[in-house]
């Protein structure tokens, strides 16, 4: 078998990422689909896509990390990792610690903190309630009868910000329901629903170092960073493809593990 | 990373001793009910159990009631039925399963132990010192049968124990003792209280001698197992059966010990769990620790049955000391200094802290108490947010990620 690549699978509550990664730690090859509610299927698919797009053979990738909330469902995955692992180490990729890495997901939301070393130091995870997440936008946009494209187009277009105070999500819409009501326009809505997103990470832990922001909600929401560092005298980067992160991070650990094979092999043989 | 096949899980054989124990305790409660003698009194958990014992009751612990309507998972079927009546969901989950179970004519003590229905109390004997909750719960059986209430008030965030602390309890628990006459017929007699508090001192010495284990390494015992061995510790103490089935279970810990038999197969990290237990989840997380090869040692939760201040010969003032001398009515600097404690004793590299939606006396997490460990003692802590009961406050897959992710955190610290 060849060994010299390694694939990461992130199955997130609403899209499943691929990345293949070459030794030299380059992406060879990435893909997002839809999770559905088939995640063995979903992650299937976007398996076939990144090999298709790396020009190689499944028998080709030695180790294959899965990672995210549908980690136990990859039939073809060789070790699972929680996302809060690799998201850490997808971002230690093109950032060097320390950086407080700030995940925004479908349906959870992440503040990782990595030490200079890169040893993860703490990590937080949102409560129960999805507020402040992808799935919270969706039901704003639902609500608001826009495409989700068109989020962050509208609301950095706004000339001004309404005021959302509740946590939750359901109240949010009705709070929404009530701004259209007195006549508030739709952009300054949104740019609050936005801002809403960024209180809920601002209350979840500190942002110290450089912040790395990362996941589906940033990569096609890139608004939502410029309202961070309004909030915070860090630096705030984001990744080249943020929504590919945690799948990078588990192709980077998957390599890691080709390696060590390797080196135990070449250890036995001498 | 590589998956691992799942350790096996030693099941402690004692356990058999403990079940036959608690078929005995509740179908003698039982035959009390039915022939109306002894009286049968009910106590909250670290209520005055001697004083009830010694003066003839049959004592009931609805707390434990509450416990096994969670680990039997009833309880997020019954809880809506006391939220309908006016109970709020966010109030302690142990009320409100038990008040709802009582109204859905439910126990969990019919398939367990053949009992109809719960024993009706004579008299409702509360402590504070849990919370204010157990007032409330009392209260709402006090009105539905018409039978007397009365009850402890603890005082609470105490930093060092006073003797006007223990005066005022002493007091308190002297102003009880007219109605406990009354409804159990017999006079209060000081030298039955001594000899209560004696068994009583001699089961806690055993319990925290049973907890002391999971300093061994590799712990012969887990925390999932401290919360199902601590119930006669919890029930009987003040009676001589606890004494004997501890004496069985260090017996067997013992054994375990000089063998070097570990709980948890294979055990890399140790744990500290603060906060209630998630009953309905019990074995879940318990075999979750067991294939991360994490094994929880020690916790605050089963050390609130260590009573160090009985004292045979001061017995109203040492119950009173030892009320006082709990975890939960203690202030922070002194819970902060006592976990610090065990934590070194039992070589604890990283602590859980559980946020129970619907008990805020124990769940130490919320006032900064993670963040100042971690930066004292560089030991790291994670927040599981669920509840002791009410699983419709606790998202699994989210907890499970969690605890999975610490443990990689740990693994990462070496």
């Amino acid at each position: 078998m060849d060994d010299r690549y390694g694939g990461g699978v992130d199955v997130g509550s609403c899209t499943t990422k691929v990345v293949i990664a070459g030794r030299e730690n380059q992406i060879l090859g990435s893909a997002v689909v839809y999770s559905g509610t088939d995640f063995e299927a979903a992650s299937k698919e976007a398996w076939a896509r990144a090999l298709q797009e790396a020009r190689i053979d499944e028998a080709q990738v030695a180790r294959v990390v899965s990672t995210g909330y549908g980690r136990k469902s990859v039939p073809f995955a060789t070790g699972t990792l929680t996302e809060i692992s690799c998201h850490g180490r997808g971002c230690l990729h093109f950032f060097p610690g320390p950086i407080t890495v700030v995940d925004i997901g479908g349906q959870d939301n992440k503040i990782i903190k990595l030490d200079a070393t890169g040893r993860r130091v703490s990590f937080k995870m949102n409560r129960k309630c999805a507020a402040g997440t992808g799935a919270f936008l969706e039901e704003m946009a639902l609500r608001l009868r826009l495409p989700l494209e068109d989020l962050d187009r509208m609301a950095r277009a706004a000339d001004g910000e309404v005021s959302l105070g509740s946590y939750c999500t359901v109240f949010s819409a009705t709070e929404v329901l009530e701004k259209i009501k007195a006549g508030h326009p739709v952009n300054r809505i949104l740019r609050g629903v936005f801002r809403s997103v960024v209180k809920r990470i601002m209350e979840m832990d500190t942002l110290t170092d450089t912040v790395v922001l990362t996941g589906g909600v940033i990569e096609h929401n890139p608004f939502i960073a410029e309202l961070i560092r309004e909030e915070t005298s860090s630096e705030v980067v984001i990744p080249p493809h943020p929504q590919i992160t945690g799948a990078l991070g588990a192709a980077l650990y998957a390599l890691e593990e080709v390696l060590a094979d390797r080196s135990l092999a070449g250890s036995r043989e001498n | 990373m590589t998956e691992q096949p799942k350790p096996a899980r030693k099941a402690i054989q004692a356990v058999a001793q403990m079940k036959t124990l608690m078929a005995e305790y509740f179908q003698s409660l039982d035959r009390a009910a039915k022939e109306g003698t002894p009286k049968i009194a009910w106590c909250t958990s670290v209520g005055p159990a001697e004083l009830l014992h010694a003066m003839g009751f049959s004592v009931y612990f609805p707390e434990n009631h509450a416990a096994l309507i969670g680990a039997t998972r009833m309880a997020t079927d019954v809880i809506p039925v006391a939220n309908s009546i006016g109970y709020s969901p966010d109030i302690c989950s142990y009320l409100t399963a038990d008040i709802g179970a009582y109204l859905s004519h439910r126990t969990p003590l019919s398939k367990s132990y053949g009992l109809e229905t719960i024993p009706k109390a004579d008299v409702l004997v509360y402590n504070t010192n849990q919370c204010r909750d157990v007032q409330d719960w009392f209260s709402f059986y006090a009105r539905e049968w018409n039978v007397p209430l009365v009850g402890l008030h603890t005082h609470r965030g105490v930093k060092a124990v006073n003797e006007w602390h223990v005066a005022d309890l002493v007091a308190q628990m002297k102003a009880m003792i007219p109605t406990l006459e009354e409804v159990a017929g017999v006079k209060f007699d000081i030298d039955r209280l001594r000899e209560t508090v004696r068994l009583s001192l001699e089961c806690t010495e055993l319990w925290r001698q049973v907890l002391k284990f999971g300093a061994a390494k590799p712990a012969p015992i887990t925390f999932f197992d401290a919360t199902i061995h601590m119930a006669p510790a919890v029930v009987l103490r003040g009676l001589p059966e606890a004494i004997e089935y501890y004496r069985l279970l260090i017996g067997e810990l013992t054994e375990r010990v000089n063998q070097g038999i570990a709980a948890v197969e294979g055990e890399r990290h140790r744990l500290y769990w603060d906060g209630m237990p998630l009953w309905g989840k019990l074995r879940d997380l318990s075999e979750q620790f067991s294939a991360l090869r994490t094994n929880v040692v020690a916790s605050t939760y089963c050390n609130s049955w260590i009573f160090d201040a009985f004292d045979p010969q001061k017995p109203l003032e040492s119950m009173a000391r030892a009320y006082t001398e709990l975890f939960i009515v203690r202030d922070e600097t002194y819970k902060e200094a006592y976990m610090n404690e065990w934590i070194r004793d039992f070589s604890v590299d990283g602590i859980i802290f559980h946020d129970a939606k619907t008990c805020p006396n124990n769940s130490n997490n919320r006032y900064g108490l993670p963040q100042r460990m971690a930066t004292r003692l560089g030991i790291p802590s994670l927040v599981i947010n669920g509840d002791l009961n009410d699983l419709r406050c606790y998202s699994e897959e989210q907890a499970r990620t969690n605890i999975e992710a610490f443990i990689e955190q740990l693994d990462e610290k070496g």
